[in-house]
């Protein structure tokens, strides 16, 4: 193969993928604390640019900014390593996730499924390590609950994800979104939207589910001895994150980057990635009206949602799901 | 020597450092990082054999799971410098070392009386999951049906180990009664 097809074109789509999750991930912030505010009655940012909409590069300039602290106690070069290991694993899931007809972020791999389910796998590794690397008690126990609850949710999300696969009999992505569905599937799917929403809540440690953070207990959890930069990495983790979690609902349960009822989709190819950007953006105020709505579970209760409730509801989907796809399809 | 031979020795130099990390490294969540990087340099190798549900398959059980819950137990029991001086035995690394020779030596051997067969290109098609499913459930379907009776005593096992005691059990309830 060419090496300029291997390298190159992909190095370009990854570093152009790059620079739009960041900016999504700047303005997020944005949208979260007006959105927030509205539902507080506040105004919000509205001091930096019209709307406050300069708050985003005031933020980034103020953490790239602040002094660099390395406290003594810490195993330094793990301390280092984990703001990073957070993020990678929320960038390179994009890899995968179709944004145009036939058009993957960067690879259609034949296992696009897997590659999510092994991305997702290895996601809390940065909390982890944070939480350890600091040598606090308060960002160990954030740790120890973080891999926890990543853990105890990553299991009905996976036997969600295999009903999903059942339904689609495809391992990629690409091919998932083109396949026409009846109706009974959507619907069948769609029932099982709200309890999958529940575990990316959990898996992307958002509000409600924010236990390996709570301040009232933990300080500020794995991250309480990261500060300027290295902190604003967690954050960018959790937000794009949430960014992408949100892209690959709409891609399992929305059409992705098609409009309903098939709608222009030969027309105009090039509005794909517009249309995810949209159902992005949706799903996007769904978690921050939850985060607005709701408060925390106890930690106790967040274990026993997950293991009583979740998974035998997950198991029991899969089954029917098996069967409805024997009889039906 | 083509691109793929030095990509193959460029990650493999990666993986077996990274294993005598494993056992070289002095603390445990270091041992078990570097763990993380072998696991995670023998997918890369699984891919460019044109196995890839193999290498999605030991990202996420080796690596999404089992290395986690090394380091969750680790971090559960403390995660001092290991101090292993009064269980240390002298002629374990010998022993280890010389069950390791023997083990590369069999497999090696294996490998070369092998005759050089033409790869099946049906077997080649090792990475689309189809042909794994359909391999695995009819002609190996007793082979999982025990991997799967075997998970299924070790739960129990875990399920009887982690019980609480009934209370007329327990010996405190005795005490103090």
């Amino acid at each position: 193969m060419d090496w300029f097809e291997l390298i190159v074109i992909p190095t370009i789509r990854s570093l152009v993928l790059i620079v739009v999750l960041l900016t999504g991930f700047a303005y997020l912030t944005w949208y979260e604390r007006k959105l927030l505010a509205r539902f507080h009655v506040r105004y919000g940012p509205n001091r930096a640019g019209p709307f406050g909409l300069l708050q985003p590069v005031a933020d980034a300039v103020k953490a790239v900014f602040k002094e660099e602290v390395i406290p003594n106690h810490v195993d330094k070069a793990v301390y280092v390593l984990a703001p990073a290991l957070a993020l990678i694993p929320a960038l390179i899931i994009w890899a995968v996730i179709p944004i145009g007809k036939g058009f993957p972020a960067v690879a259609d791999v034949p296992i696009g499924f897997l590659w999510i389910l092994a991305v997702a796998g290895i996601e809390s590794y940065g909390v982890i390590l944070a939480g350890w690397s600091s040598n606090n008690n308060y960002s160990l126990l954030g740790a120890l609950r973080s891999s926890a609850q990543m853990i105890s949710y990553e299991l009905p999300l996976g036997l969600f994800l295999i009903s999903i696969l059942l339904l689609a009999g495809d391992f990629s992505l690409v091919n998932l979104v083109e396949a026409p569905r009846a109706w009974w599937e959507w619907i069948w799917l769609w029932i099982m939207f709200p309890l999958f929403f529940i575990c990316i809540l959990a898996e992307t440690n958002r509000s409600p589910f924010d236990l390996p953070e709570t301040e009232n207990e933990l300080v500020a959890g794995f991250q309480t001895e990261y500060g300027g930069i290295k902190f604003a990495l967690f954050f960018m983790a959790e937000y794009i994150n949430m960014i992408t979690t949100s892209a690959i609902m709409a891609t399992l349960f929305f059409g992705g980057y098609r409009l309903p009822f098939g709608i222009g989709g030969e027309i105009m190819p090039w509005l794909g990635p517009f249309i995810l950007a949209g159902k992005v953006v949706v799903l996007l105020f769904l978690f921050i009206w939850v985060r607005a709505s709701l408060g925390r579970p106890r930690y106790d209760q967040l274990m026993r949602f997950s293991w009583k409730t979740l998974l035998p509801i997950s198991l029991g989907y899969m089954i029917v799901t098996a069967l409805l796809v024997v009889f039906f399809k | 020597m083509d691109f793929a031979m030095i990509f193959f020795i460029l990650v493999g130099a990666l993986s077996v450092g990274a294993a005598v990390g494993v056992v070289t490294s002095k603390i445990a969540v270091h041992s078990a990082l570097f763990l993380l990087v072998h696991f995670a340099t023998l997918a890369i190798l699984y891919v460019t054999l044109n196995a890839q549900f193999l290498a999605a398959a030991q990202v996420i059980i080796y690596a999404g799971g089992i290395v986690i819950l090394i380091l969750f137990v680790i971090m559960l029991i403390g995660s001092g410098p290991m101090e292993t001086r009064a269980a240390y035995r002298s002629w374990v690394p010998y022993a280890g070392l010389a069950l390791g020779i023997l083990m590369l030596a069999g497999v090696s051997l294996t490998l070369l009386q092998a005759p050089a067969t033409p790869i099946d290109p049906e077997a080649n098609q090792g990475g689309v999951p189809i042909v794994i499913g359909l391999t695995l459930y009819s002609q190996n379907i007793l082979l999982v049906q025990l991997a799967a009776i075997l998970l299924l005593v070790a739960l129990i096992g875990a399920l009887l180990l982690a019980r609480r005691p009934k209370p007329e059990e327990s010996p405190t309830s005795n005490l103090r009664s």
